[in-house]
């Protein structure tokens, strides 16, 4: 059987965006290390509902590190302590007997808190709106193999669009920038030669729509620890590199090549 | 009276889509704009059909329980998607993914909509491609592809171990692009709590908001499902803790019949549970079947570690049993084997749950970094998961429900008993009969949004050009949006002694004993007595605290949970009347003196598809005979 830990938690507890939060102490004894992080959290939430107190609210949804919902700060890292792991597939056997652990919501300007845990990401979703796609509507595009893709390009866009959303790169970066973000949805497509056709037009309004929304990059690459699925800095070089580019191309349809 | 027409359009199966493609009513280009659509679900069928329909011109408004529409659990599908491109050249056809599909379906499905899901897979993987789709490539840039779950040819196109994820960012990136365009409205955070009628046809939904607490009615002509399956009827599963049946058993109370609810996958690669607080089930994709190898001690009760087990105290069941396909075998047949090693005594693990899935051979064999290159997220989810080492352990496995077959009757346009109502992908009843192949499910979902629907839902619509969806202060909208706030106020006024976790895994334990892996009569009869009693036990005694008029996570859940509670009683129903094992679903009464299951084709070749009847009475069973005029049926054999 596992082994349990009896741990102090100090959980943060707001009603809504506009209310003032604090933490709430919780003594969590006999947690088994076999549990998940969120596991965790439902045993208790099960103890303070047994003791009708109203159970802290979180977002989560898979469980399996791929939806994006989950995250939060834990003792001040998004997700916690072990490496490329999102908080739902952070166990508890990575903490000792004892410990006191701290969990926050994400905190951005960016990401209001909705209530406990939970934050608003749609600035995400908005950034996606503005050019993360290429267009093509549904019918009969030419045969997937007549476009070839090099292994080497294919596999660049794929560690890209290994981004789960889940906004732990935010949450990090002491400017609540979104680079990496937006970096890994730009590179996703604009490796791909299908993706070429509105490269630039993509590129100029997905980084400006995240301006509109988040803070600036200054490098300190605290977003990349974060992140887990472990998405790269190069991503946002590149995205750099296209928003300059960019901002000449869209400038005259002659210049697009 | 209830009539089932299932509208299989005449001529010969490979031409049937085309011709009723041609024959389905049109809505001309410019007129398509007078129409609005609801969309409720953002997986890859809604997403897809959302995306796709707008760009017809239809207005859509799509509605989600999640943040962002890319959370559906589609995202969480490893494996791969099928379609019968045959690029690898090795005798792969439109013809052999039907086969295939109604064969793996062990003939429970219909074979002309199945016929039409082999045909459109190949646009669908031209499609995804076009999108930007990042599937796995060879280095001379061509997509590469492997065989998976049980197939004999290689068709399944893949991206890592995340092709769910991919496939459906690639289709909500489209419904982005539509969102942005302005033809489609997202309504986020929304739970779809009832289906809306007038004249007995369908005019909305009632939505209650997440972050509001607010009841809002909203009205379209038409009304598209795709709100994924049932699995969390059984508490743990590898479905997302979301995942519910809801806006599917809120439509069946509407009138919408319920197809084969009996029907469920489980999957037999899933991590086991290690302890009473778990919450959910992980799936480890099944391509690890095709390198690993799964044995159990010969001997009962053995203590001792994988390592020090020699290998002729080894038993690998599935290679002795089936030395054809081996480690291969369909979905059901994997999952029933491990059960039987598992009761006899011979499991592994702290609990004795589960059975080894080895790597060993295929280490020594292509060496660690190939193995790597394979699975290599797969193994360090395992390990971060378990503590333990795949590369040096055997991985423990054990199977978990994990894909329902059952779900809304549909006819060949994909409508719902109730007009204007559509059920697509997972909430249908699908194209998979009792038993759905590995890599199909992503299929079905695209193939339904993107290639069925917005041919099909024209038919429907262009009738009705001109008329104006009901208005929301219409009574039948007024009184179901009363209704559901009534409801919401009565839960959270409810002093009851447990949560709604309590009696959901209660729920789910029931299920699992009497209508899981296994099931038989006096198991059904028990199950059918204690579902209901837990059921009035549940309404009396929950407890859900805070208040209807904001984010209440315990309030969703335990709308969720009654419906889970009364879906439970016809899905045990449903399996009592089969008596006949086909496909997931396995009754111990019909099977063969070698242990596997025996259909019963002159008794049960027919969808069964359920009636509610109002709340107290005997749902009543629809019946829609199956002919199967291109395969001949045949009882599956995969010695």
């Amino acid at each position: 059987m596992s082994k349990m830990l009896n741990l102090k938690l100090k959980i943060w507890r707001q009603d809504g965006p506009h209310t003032q939060g604090a933490f709430l102490d919780v003594e969590a004894n006999d947690i088994p290390e076999d549990a998940s992080f969120l596991e965790m959290l439902d045993v208790v939430n099960e103890r303070l509902i047994a003791d009708d107190v109203e159970p802290v609210t979180f977002g989560h949804d898979c469980r399996e590190g791929i939806c994006g919902t989950c995250g939060v700060m834990i003792n001040g890292q998004a997700h916690g302590p072990e490496k490329a792991t999102a908080t739902c597939q952070l166990h508890m056997r990575k903490f000792n007997d004892g410990d006191e652990i701290v969990i926050e919501p994400w905190q951005a300007e960016a990401f209001p808190v909705l209530k406990d845990l939970m934050v608003d990401r749609r600035a995400f979703d908005r950034i996606v709106e503005a050019g993360g796609y290429i267009s093509v509507p549904t019918g009969t595009p030419q045969d997937a193999n007549s476009i070839l893709i090099p292994k080497e390009v294919a596999d660049s866009s794929m560690d890209a669009a290994a981004c789960i959303g889940c906004g732990a790169c935010v949450a990090a970066c002491p400017n609540s920038a979104a680079q990496l973000f937006t970096s890994a949805k730009l590179a996703h497509l604009n490796v791909l030669p299908q993706g070429q056709s509105e490269r630039w037009k993509r590129t100029e309004a997905m980084v400006e729509t995240m301006e509109d929304f988040f803070g600036s990059c200054t490098n300190h690459g605290e977003c990349h620890e974060a992140c887990p699925k472990e998405i790269s800095l190069d991503f946002i070089a590149f995205m750099n590199r296209d928003y300059v580019k960019a901002k000449v191309k869209n400038r005259s349809l002659a210049s697009q090549q | 009276m209830v009539t089932l027409d299932a509208k299989i359009p005449e001529g010969p199966m490979a031409d049937k889509w085309d011709n009723h493609k041609f024959s389905v009513k049109l809505v001309n280009p410019a007129n398509k704009r007078k129409f609005e659509v609801i969309v409720v679900g953002t997986g890859l069928a809604g997403a897809s059909a959302a995306a796709s329909l707008a760009e017809l011109g239809y207005n859509v408004k799509v509605f989600t329980f999640h943040d962002s529409p890319r959370r559906a659990h589609s995202i969480a599908a490893q494996g791969g998607v099928n379609a019968a491109k045959n690029y690898r050249n090795d005798g792969d056809s439109v013809h052999r993914l039907f086969y295939d599909t109604v064969k793996g379906g062990d003939y429970r499905s219909r074979e002309a909509n199945v016929h039409r899901l082999a045909q459109v897979s190949v646009n669908i993987i031209d499609q995804c491609v076009a999108q930007g789709v990042p599937f796995a490539r060879e280095y001379g840039g061509l997509l590469a592809n492997r065989s998976f779950g049980g197939a004999q040819v290689s068709r399944t196109f893949y991206a890592r171990g995340q092709t769910g994820q991919q496939l459906l960012l690639g289709a909500y990136q489209a419904l982005a692009a539509q969102i942005a365009a302005g033809k489609v409205t997202l309504y986020n955070r929304s739970d779809v709590l009832d289906i809306v009628k007038k004249d007995g046809e369908a005019c909305g939904i009632v939505t209650r908001d997440m972050l509001t607490g607010e009841v809002h009615g909203h009205s379209a002509h038409a009304v598209v499902l795709a709100t994924g399956g049932y699995g969390n009827v059984y508490y743990l599963s590898t479905n997302a803790m979301a995942s519910n049946v809801t806006a599917a058993w809120r439509a069946h109370r509407k009138g919408a019949l319920f197809a084969n609810p009996c029907y469920t996958q489980i999957h037999p690669t899933c991590i086991p549970a290690a302890d009473e607080f778990q919450s959910k089930l992980t799936l480890m994709s099944e391509s690890l079947r095709n390198d690993g190898r799964i044995w159990v001690p010969e001997a009962n009760d053995d203590a001792r570690g994988a390592a020090e087990i020699p290998e002729d105290e080894r038993y690998y069941y599935l290679e002795e049993k089936y030395p054809s396909f081996g480690n291969l075998v369909p979905r059901d047949v994997a999952s029933r084997n491990a059960k039987t090693v598992v009761d006899e005594g011979r499991g592994v693990g702290p609990l004795k749950n589960g059975v080894y899935l080895d790597f060993a051979a295929a280490i020594s064999r292509d060496g660690v970094e190939a193995v790597k290159e394979r699975y290599g997220n797969l193994f360090d989810m395992y390990e971060r998961i378990t503590g333990e080492d795949p590369y040096s352990t055997p991985m423990r496995i054990y199977p978990a429900t994990h894909y329902t077959m059952g779900g809304l009757w549909v006819d060949y346009n994909l409508m719902t008993t109730v007009p204007g109502l559509y059920a697509l992908g997972e909430a249908n009843f699908s194209d998979h009969g009792a038993n759905r192949l590995g890599a199909s499910a992503l299929m079905q979902g695209l193939a339904d949004g993107y290639f069925v629907l917005p041919y099909t839902i024209g038919d429907y619509l262009a009738p009705k050009l001109g008329n104006t969806p009901v208005p929301t202060d219409d009574p039948v909208f007024k009184e179901s949006v009363q209704a559901v706030d009534d409801k919401s106020r009565q839960w959270t006024s409810n002093k009851g002694t447990h949560g709604v976790e309590h009696y959901h895994r209660e729920l789910g334990k029931i299920v699992w004993e009497h209508c899981g892996m296994a099931r038989n009569e006096a198991g059904l009869q028990t199950a059918l007595k204690e579902i209901p009693a837990l059921r009035e036990d549940f309404r009396k005694n929950v407890k859900v605290l805070g208040s209807p008029d904001g984010i209440n996570t315990m309030l969703e859940k335990v709308n969720r949970v009654d419906d889970f509670m009364e879906f439970a009683e016809l899905k045990v129903r449903d399996a009592l009347h089969r008596r006949e094992s086909c496909g997931g679903h396995f009754r111990e009464e019909s099977q063969t003196p070698e242990g596997e299951a025996l259909r019963d084709d002159e008794n049960f070749a027919y969808v069964g598809a359920w009636e509610h009847k109002g709340d107290g009475a005997e749902p009543e069973l629809h019946k829609e005979e199956l002919n199967f005029e291109s395969v001949p049926l045949t009882q599956r054999s995969y010695k």
